[in-house]
């Protein structure tokens, strides 16, 4: 199993340098919209933070965490690294091509990409092979996938493979729209072949693409706290068949339910959209499964460490441990992101919020906590037994965990708060020519305050990052297997048809086809192909 | 399967909250009149604005929103109408996408090249409202609003 050490370990050094260039641009932003070191190109820096951390930085490290996710479930080694690899350059090139318009200034876009603004083909081009990378990357898994198979006829498929997979099925099925959109769309009209694009069709594919894509980067830190963290924390997952259950409903909501991002999208009809908003509700059932799980797997851990009552067992937690201190700050995060997140969710309700600060407030705290907090927990747990050294900075690690819950719930307070106010998002406030309440201008102070929190948090990572893979102590034992948690209710007690792949796809294309039928219908009748190419710079369509 | 009691029992309780969520949307949505943009297939798009009273307080205004300010007609960026007034806007955009917030207001709506929009609100108290431009468009969007001053 020694040749997955460096597939993963590439994927995480371009991930996680993707994100400290990334980082260093949401803290440019937290300052300028309050006002403080505001001159620099907001907008180029808002599409490298969401480019190079939403992006790439969750594309590599998926892709590296998920190989050795299926290795140490399925047992067996890739199918192959040779295939592994060529995913990695793939990836690479694309990151490139899209990277370097962008800090040229010719795409600032930003990561939503909606046209008529128009960047530089390579842009496009570039994400369209970071896309088809990945695809390589799931290709491999069910490579391994099928060889297991049919090496293992009979077995049960074990959990952490479960969450791997689905993983991909929802990336897979929801990539085909922005491929659609890059593909049939951005391409041909950014290189001159057609003049003219339809704005609102770009949008619905994106979007289709665009709520899964936030399964994607969830379902590896579901993988985490459900297969890992218990163990962790010194005790079992409370249900393996719950958790199927979870993640197959994952695969059946996670995609007919894109048009909740264009509730204030004219041409889509609001019937059609309040089916969308009906689906969302059930895609956050099974979020809160895992809730009720992972609360009783830390209850039985914590009742393991010897606390008892009704709320002992949660003084007995291992807090003082690196990887969990960052997986159950992760997780609190999750509890106020995953209810912002129903209320945006909420059809008319999201009407106070869309658009506002109110948006980024809700998904720092799911992708740039539950998300990015868990894969950071990751590193310090995965990190040392790839280095073959010990975790750098045990303190600095801890101390990271806790100041990221922190600093974010500052910032995501203070920008919730002032999107409730009307505060746009994606606006170079600091430079704005109106002006919000008094009481917005301490809000966006505060965001700011946070901002340099999680910065600075994010910078003891690097440290913890790089001293363990050049100056920790050296570790004697080597290894590269994952501490898989034991569950209490075990696979046995699940029904086989939670690991019938066939049955669970099968219902997702049908809603599928039944959300997004009439809203593609409607959308093809009532938005020309009439739009000509903009710059950000220009009021005027580019001359071509 | 064997589902835990104490789990059955909390899949019941987040079953019947999130269903009286729906039933407050369903609430807000037809008692309240709290809509969501829908697709209008009457009014065709438009590339001037317009701002028109079509009965006594009752305004239709036509956006167009364009990089960076927004064409209501009246050759500013602001309108007056007397407090109580029913306003219609309909939205479009003549280049990128844009959008309209009124924070005062439940108005949220994009502005897209090739389609309309519309929403509908009653400006009831007098004041000065905010009328901001929150989907990016471009270098000068922080610079994108409008003010809609409801007078006695």
């Amino acid at each position: 199993m020694g040749k997955i050490r460096s597939l993963t370990l590439w994927h995480w050094y371009v991930g996680f340098a993707a994100l400290f260039v990334g980082l260093f641009f949401g803290l440019r932003q937290s300052l300028a919209r309050a006002g403080i070191w505001a001159k620099y190109d907001y907008y180029q820096g808002l599409t490298l933070h969401g480019v190079l951390n939403a992006l790439v930085f969750t594309t590599f490290f998926i892709a590296g965490f998920l190989y050795l996710t299926t290795e140490n479930s399925l047992k067996r080694p890739l199918r192959s690294y040779a295939l592994a690899w060529f995913g990695f350059v793939v990836l690479l090139a694309g990151t490139v091509l899209a990277a370097v318009p962008i800090l040229t200034g010719r795409a600032s876009v930003l990561y939503t990409f909606y046209p008529p603004l128009m960047a530089h083909p390579s842009f496009y081009i570039g994400l369209t092979l970071v896309v088809v990378g990945s695809w390589i990357a799931a290709l491999v898994v069910l490579r391994t996938y099928l060889a297991w198979r049919r090496e293992n006829p009979e077995a049960r498929v074990p959990l952490m493979f479960i969450a791997t997979a689905t993983t991909y099925i929802v990336w897979f099925i929801a990539t085909i729209g922005v491929a659609a959109e890059v593909l049939f769309l951005l391409i041909p009209w950014s290189l001159g072949w057609v003049k003219e694009t339809n704005p609102l069709l770009a949008r619905t594919l994106f979007w289709y693409f665009g709520h899964p894509l936030v399964y994607f980067w969830l379902l590896p830190a579901y993988l985490a706290w459900y297969t890992i963290m218990p163990r962790i924390a010194g005790g079992k997952l409370y249900s393996d068949p719950m958790a199927r259950l979870a993640f197959m409903l994952f695969i059946l909501f996670s995609i007919p339910v894109g048009t909740h991002h264009q509730f204030a999208d004219p041409g889509i009809g609001s019937n059609w959209k309040a089916l969308h908003a009906f689906f969302t509700f059930l895609v956050a059932f099974p979020s809160l499964l895992t809730a009720f799980n992972l609360a009783a797997s830390l209850e039985y851990a914590g009742k393991s460490r010897g606390g008892s009552g009704l709320f002992g067992w949660w003084a007995k937690l291992p807090y003082g441990e690196p990887v969990f201190a960052a997986f159950i700050s992760a997780m609190i995060l999750f509890i106020f992101g995953g209810i912002s997140g129903i209320v945006n969710a909420s059809y008319n309700l999201n009407m106070v919020v869309h658009n506002t600060s109110f948006i980024f407030g809700h998904f720092h705290l799911t992708v740039g906590s539950a998300v990015t907090l868990t894969f950071m927990g990751l590193t310090y747990l995965i990190l040392p037994r790839l280095s073959g050294r010990e975790l750098f900075g045990r303190r600095l690690a801890l101390v990271q965990s806790y100041t990221w819950l922190i600093g974010m719930l500052i910032f995501s307070f203070a920008n919730m708060a002032a999107g409730r106010m009307g505060v746009p998002r994606r606006t170079d406030l600091g430079l704005s020519t109106y002006s919000f309440p008094q009481v917005v201008e301490r809000l966006e102070k505060l965001s700011a305050l946070g901002g340099v929190i999680l910065y600075a948090s994010s910078l003891l990572f690097f440290v913890v990052f790089l001293g363990t893979l050049f100056v920790g102590r050296r570790s004697k034992e080597r290894s590269f297997s994952l501490p898989v948690t034991e569950a209490y209710q075990t696979e046995a007690e699940a029904p086989r048809v939670l690991d019938n792949w066939k049955v669970w796809i099968g219902i997702a294309v049908v809603l599928i086809i039944i959300a997004y039928t009439p809203v593609l219908n409607q959308v093809l009748e009532i938005s020309p192909f009439g739009s000509p190419a903009y710059s950000p710079s220009l009021p005027v369509p580019l001359p071509r | 399967m064997r589902i835990d009691p104490f789990e059955k029992f909390a899949m019941i309780v987040g079953g019947i909250l999130l269903g009286a969520f729906i039933l407050a949307i369903a609430y807000a949505n037809f008692v309240w009149g709290v809509k969501v943009p829908t697709c209008e297939v009457v009014t065709r798009p438009f590339s001037k604005g317009a701002f028109i009273e079509t009965a006594p307080k009752t305004y239709e205004v036509q956006v167009v929103a364009r990089m960076w300010y927004f064409d209501m007609g009246t050759g500013k960026n602001e309108i007056t109408i007397p407090a109580g007034s029913k306003v219609t806007f309909f939205v479009t955009s003549g280049d990128v996408v844009h959008g309209i917030k009124i924070p005062e207001k439940n108005i949220n709506i994009m502005a897209i090249p090739g389609v309309v929009g519309r929403v509908q609100t009653t400006f009831e108290r007098p004041g000065e409202y905010l009328m901001v431009c929150h989907e990016y468009c471009g270098i000068g969007h922080q610079g994108m609003y409008a003010k809609i001053n409801v007078i006695q």
